[in-house]
């Protein structure tokens, strides 16, 4: 619950911010809110919202939108074994909410049980979606009065969350080492394409490097945090 | 009030979605060989840690490239995870990595981005 409460704040956070820069953008309560209730997927809507700012075309926000959410194809994959005999529309429900929060307080959660629980998955899922809706409206209507969030050093909530949830993840050498490998090609790779580039590229090939050491070695099996 | 950004939400909806479902809903892909599962196992730890390193250490400067940040941002993320990795809280983590990055930014010790 405390990592909960941590994801909360970081995604109230930054829809506060969102909903402040659709406004400056020119959209409609109602534009931002159909963004984040539709799309659900923080740095397409904040990438979306600048470059309507800055004069571009649709094709180009959507093909952007495409790129920069390719990795939820890897959460996607990465829950299905866990998914496993779910029906059919209660996967393709969980899924229109499977963020970067919600995947990780889900597979920190299933890992911690050792098995599926849905009340659990949409439960993490609403920290998430309920205030990331609700602040979009806030920092939509009430945004100009919150004093600039770097000041503030809100612009770090995210990254400190999304490590503090790779921390949670790692329950032994593989991991340990994914994750560093994931971080390295991450950073190497964005520096050299792009920066959702970078993520995928992490994602995709710290495992492969996670693969090598032998299994041998593992923590615990319930070092994560409770939901 | 106007509702001429609703259709681009769907649009960008459009293209987000299948890559969420495609593996959850797709017949077979829950039942993996022990390899692909050992492989998935991993990637949950990998793709967090590229995205928080990423957020802080690649930024675009006014001309448009990419390079790479070595400043307060990253040692408040490291600040922050190595709370979460001593005391299994994520919540403090986060609020010592905020501390750590407002404090130096109203001393003047960082610029702010």
């Amino acid at each position: 619950m405390v990592d909960a409460v941590g994801v909360t704040l970081s995604a109230g956070a930054f829809a506060v911010v969102y909903g402040l820069a659709a406004r400056t953008a020119g959209f409609s309560l109602v534009d931002a809110m159909a963004m984040s209730t539709l799309v659900l997927a923080g740095a397409s809507q904040f990438a979306a919202v600048g470059l309507i700012a800055a004069g571009a075309a649709w094709p180009a926000i959507v093909l952007l939108t495409f790129l920069l959410n390719a990795r939820h194809l890897l959460y996607s994959a990465a829950l299905a074994p866990w998914f496993r005999g779910r029906p059919l529309i209660e996967r393709a429900a969980a899924a229109h909410v499977l963020t970067d929060e919600t995947f990780a307080l889900a597979l920190i959660h299933f890992r911690r049980l050792g098995r599926f629980e849905g009340p659990g998955y949409w439960l993490a899922a609403s920290f998430v979606v309920v205030p990331w809706i609700t602040a979009t409206a806030l920092g939509y209507m009430g945004g100009q009065v919150i004093p600039d969030p770097a000041r503030l050093g809100l612009d770090i909530v995210f990254p400190a969350a999304m490590g503090g949830l790779a921390v949670g993840l790692v329950t032994g050498r593989r991991e340990a080492v994914a994750a560093l490998a994931g971080l390295l090609i991450g950073v190497a790779v964005a520096l050299a394409a792009q920066p959702s580039v970078g993520v995928v590229a992490g994602g995709l090939l710290g495992p492969l490097v996670g693969l090598l050491p032998p299994d041998r070695e593992r923590l615990t099996q319930v070092r994560a945090y409770p939901l | 009030m106007t509702f001429g950004f609703v259709p681009l939400a769907v649009l960008m909806a459009l293209v987000t979605y299948p890559s969420r479902a495609v593996a959850l809903v797709a017949p077979g892909l829950e039942r993996l060989p022990g390899w692909a599962l050992a492989y998935l196992r991993l990637v949950g730890p990998a793709v967090l840690a590229a995205l928080a390193a990423v957020n802080v250490l690649v930024v675009t400067n006014a001309g448009g490239r990419l390079s790479l940040h070595v400043g307060l941002e990253p040692v408040a993320v490291v600040v922050g995870v190595a709370i979460v990795a001593w005391r299994r809280n994520l919540f403090l983590g986060i609020l010592a990595a905020v501390v750590v990055t407002a404090t130096a930014r109203a001393i003047g010790f960082a610029p702010l981005p």
